[in-house]
């Protein structure tokens, strides 16, 4: 093995290591802040977090990320003691701000490697933290603190590294009865590292078994153990208060595994290695089970994690096959024959290349609740620190979304929480005043329209205040027409302007202006809009409509002169063919036309963009009504050509440099295999 | 494996190294580092942008990739002329940028040694600020051109900005 293989085998290692670690966190963030909200620890929520403590324990000791070992070790030992001891007296809230901060120092850390770094940081505040909240509890519950740690057994084995003898360990005492299983495993071939693979796992099982013996048993002090392991498997036994089942199912976690023998012994003496007893030959009993790594992925979901690129290109792909099957089906060398089974055989062809599409879009597709699950932690934090009280209430977080939409909705709907917390919802005192429940209720709601996902935000708290909202646009120069004529969503759109805050004081969350636009910005980029509404005294709601995917959209192609161009469907109103009774021209030469009594400027495309051999007089071409954020325009354009489902491409970045073009945001290709350019109804309005 | 991966690539390099992709601009011929050259193409149907300089023709889509194409005799301030059938597209990559530039033909593959490269003369340097260097091959005299003012020119900032 050359070292760009060994090199490769630890970054797999480490990306996988991130991955599990970063999903861990994920999970522990949650039952933290969910038995935060119950004000105790279920035992199955300790159990968790114990388990996930002990696994990041493990895997960064592998990793060598030894601060984060440490502090996770610390956290574990807390939750040791909770769940051996069940103390009456336990403060969630202190535990869990303990938890939380841990959480988000190895979150750091494994930033800081994921991006190539060393895991560096020191956590001897945070661990000393944990230990003195330990060491408290224990005083606080009447007990000696030497006398818990104990274990009540003998150690069944030496702690080869990490663990000094005085320390608690994490063997656990069996009332129940003891169940003695015998495991073989195997791991995938070119996995490397096998022996501390198997501390792993020891190390993994550590919390449920009682007594355990292994072979080969120098797998951290002997590096020939790993080829032993290759050869013949990594054997452990142990004694345990689980069911097969269980063990079974905790086993099969292990990383790289590739085949599990499991089996039940009657009785310890029936293990070859285990010692102190008389050497018997190997009896299997009848219920003998060997599952293989098949049989487990049968059993459940099994989920591969795939490299998001490797996503895109098949997306191209994809593309592109969509297109050259209708440039091979549109073929102008086919009009006018007759060619029944080619159509025939055609239309298959479309099927399926349809449904590949959808099933590569379904790939990217992710449920929005990681998203919204991440929402309670900063409720949490923020209600906490504003000495508010609030819930969030989370509805329809299966919807799911392409996953280039969820990375730019998550900040957006951070900081409209964010806002609503802040600025919406009232002190728990004022709240009571007015007659509402002291605890404010933010809901957080998402669901499908078509094309479209729809996501809301629903805050019970004071709602916007319009005065102050005008006030602050007013000072800002921000009117752009006469006050009296803004509708109330439009006075309230301002609070996505830059610059416009009307929290009279600057607070750590919000009140500096900044976020609001950026939540405007984010929004739009992915080509969706917001819309707000609000009640005085009875809070706000802001929606807001994000299309399901960047990759494919569904385009209206229009003709001006030789050119073509492609409107996005979802910012067309209507379309049609202008009367010249209805069109106005103002004295500076301006355009009108009258649609329905109202009033809409006419942009020529093939003015704007200086196309020759275009349409110029009215009646021959094609009007069409374009919708954006602030107004609505009628282009005008040579013809419709077609509407149709077109993979969005980027403009060449030369193109990009060399111009400074607005309201033109991408290209795509045609069933010909000729590019139209994309169209941006925002852009084209902001040129003037 | 690596090491040896490593030496073809040298390898591959040497062969390439000191060689010219030649073509015509009306009467003069000009070079062009044949590494930065990815394919030459026939003319193809071109998709004009709006508000670009002039020499900027549009895009072209080659096999699914989009690429702007420039007209070098354009760029060069010369006459436009007409594409016919020995019009031809030199697809390059420079600075992670693809670009088609459009010339009246190609000529040929030019090995021309350091020591027939010369020096522009200084004295009209700002006249000729896309060449490079002067080549000597045999009896022939080739302008070599610098890819990276062909592509940045005025727009000075816009190649910083990448």
């Amino acid at each position: 093995m050359n070292k760009k293989g060994l090199d490769d085998a630890v970054d797999s290692m480490l990306e996988m290591f991130i991955f599990e670690t970063n999903q861990n966190l994920e999970q522990l963030e949650q039952i933290t802040i969910q038995s935060e909200k119950n004000g105790a620890f279920s035992g199955e929520e300790i159990n968790d977090i114990f388990r996930i403590m002990h696994t990041i324990k493990g895997s960064s000791a592998m990793m060598e990320a030894l601060e984060v070992t440490a502090l996770a070790h610390a956290i574990e030992d807390i939750f040791f003691y909770v769940r051996e001891k069940k103390p009456e007296k336990l403060d969630c809230s202190t535990l869990t701000d303990l938890v939380l901060n841990a959480a988000d120092f190895i979150k750091t850390e494994i930033d800081k490697m994921e991006a190539g770094e060393k895991a560096d940081a020191v956590a001897a505040d945070l661990i000393e933290a944990t230990r003195t909240f330990l060491l408290q509890l224990k005083q606080i519950n009447g007990e000696q603190p030497d006398k818990i740690t104990l274990p009540a057994k003998p150690k069944p084995i030496q702690e080869p590294i990490e663990e000094p003898p005085k320390k608690p360990t994490s063997y656990i005492e069996l009332d129940e009865p003891v169940n003695v299983f015998q495991a073989r495993i195997t791991y995938k071939d070119n996995c490397e590292m096998e022996n501390i693979r198997a501390y792993t796992l020891i190390n993994n099982v550590k919390g449920i078994v009682g007594e355990l013996h292994y072979l080969p048993d120098n797998i951290l002090e002997d590096d020939e153990s790993a080829n032993i392991i290759r050869k013949d498997g990594f054997k452990v036994c142990f004694t345990t208060s689980k069911e097969y089942d269980e063990v079974s199912a905790l086993l099969n976690r292990t990383i790289f595994l590739k085949e599990l023998e499991l089996e039940q012994l009657t009785d310890v003496t029936e293990c070859s290695y285990w010692p102190k007893k008389e050497v018997l030959p190997k009896k299997v009993l009848p219920e003998k089970m060997i599952h293989k790594v098949e049989d487990r992925e049968i059993s459940h979901p099994s989920m591969i994690s795939v490299n998001v690129t490797k996503l895109d290109i098949l997306m191209d792909l994809v593309g592109e096959l969509v297109i050259s099957e209708a440039m091979v089906t549109e073929n102008p060398d086919l009009q006018g024959l007759d060619l029944d089974n080619f159509y025939k055989a055609a239309r298959q062809l479309k099927k399926i290349s349809n449904e590949l599409q959808d099933g590569v879009m379904s790939i990217r597709m992710v449920p929005l609740s990681g998203t919204f699950q991440k929402m309670n932690r900063i409720v949490r934090d923020m209600s906490k620190k504003l000495h508010k009280q609030a819930e969030l209430v989370l509805v329809g977080e299966e919807t799911e979304v392409d996953k280039n939409v969820i990375e730019h909705i998550s900040d957006p709907l951070m900081h409209l929480i964010r806002n609503s917390l802040d600025h919406g919802i009232e002190l728990p005192e004022e709240r009571e005043r007015l007659g509402k429940n002291p605890v404010g209720k933010i809901t957080l709601e998402a669901n499908n329209a078509g094309n479209e996902v729809i996501i809301n935000i629903v805050d019970d708290g004071q709602g916007l205040n319009k005065e102050k909202i005008l006030k602050k646009a007013r000072e800002n120069q921000l009117l752009y027409k006469n006050e009296s004529d803004f509708t109330d969503k439009e006075i309230y759109s301002f609070i996505f302007a830059p610059g416009l805050s009307t929290n009279e004081k600057v607070t750590e969350f919000s009140g500096r202006g900044v976020g609001m636009d950026v939540v405007m910005k984010n929004i739009n980029a992915v080509g969706g809009n917001i819309v707000v509404n609000s009640e005085p005294g009875k809070g706000s709601m802001i929606t807001l409509k994000i299309p399901l995917t960047l990759a494919i959209i569904t385009g209206m192609t229009i003709k001006v002169g030789h050119s073509r161009y492609t409107i996005p469907i979802m910012s067309i109103r209507e379309s049609f063919k202008p009367s010249l009774d209805n069109i106005l021209v103002d004295p500076n030469g301006n355009e009108m036309i009258m649609v329905r009594g109202k009033c809409y400027s006419i942009v020529r495309l093939h003015q704007i963009y200086k196309i020759a051999g275009a349409v110029t007089n009215f009646a021959d071409g094609i009007m069409i009504m374009v919708e954006t954020e602030k107004t609505t325009i009628g282009l005008f354009a040579d013809q419709l050509i077609g509407q149709q489902q077109i993979v969005v491409k980027p403009i060449p970045a030369y193109i990009k440099n060399i111009s400074k073009t607005q309201g033109i945001t991408g290209c795509t290709l045609l069933g010909d295999g000729s590019i139209s350019l994309i169209l941006d109804a925002m852009g084209i309005v902001n040129r003037f | 494996m690596s090491v040896v991966a490593e030496e073809v690539m040298e390898l591959d390099e040497d062969t390439q190294k000191d060689k010219y992709l030649t073509f015509f601009i009306g009467k003069e011929i000009y070079g062009i580092d044949i590494r930065l050259v990815t394919e030459i193409i026939g003319i193809q149907p071109i998709t004009e942008i709006p508000e670009v300089p002039e020499y900027v023709k549009g895009i072209i889509n080659l096999r699914g990739k989009i690429i702007p194409v420039m007209d070098v005799r354009l760029r060069f301030k010369k006459e436009f002329l007409a594409y016919n059938d020995r019009t031809c597209v030199i697809v390059i990559e420079a600075h992670e940028i693809a670009l088609g530039l459009i010339v009246d033909g190609v000529a040929e593959v030019l090995r021309i040694g350091e020591e027939n490269i010369v020096p522009p003369p200084e004295i009209r340097a700002s006249q000729n600020k896309y060449i490079k260097a002067i080549g000597k091959a045999g009896n022939e005299v080739n302008l070599l051109l610098d890819c990276d003012k062909l592509l940045s020119d005025q727009d000075e900032a816009a190649i910083v900005d990448l």
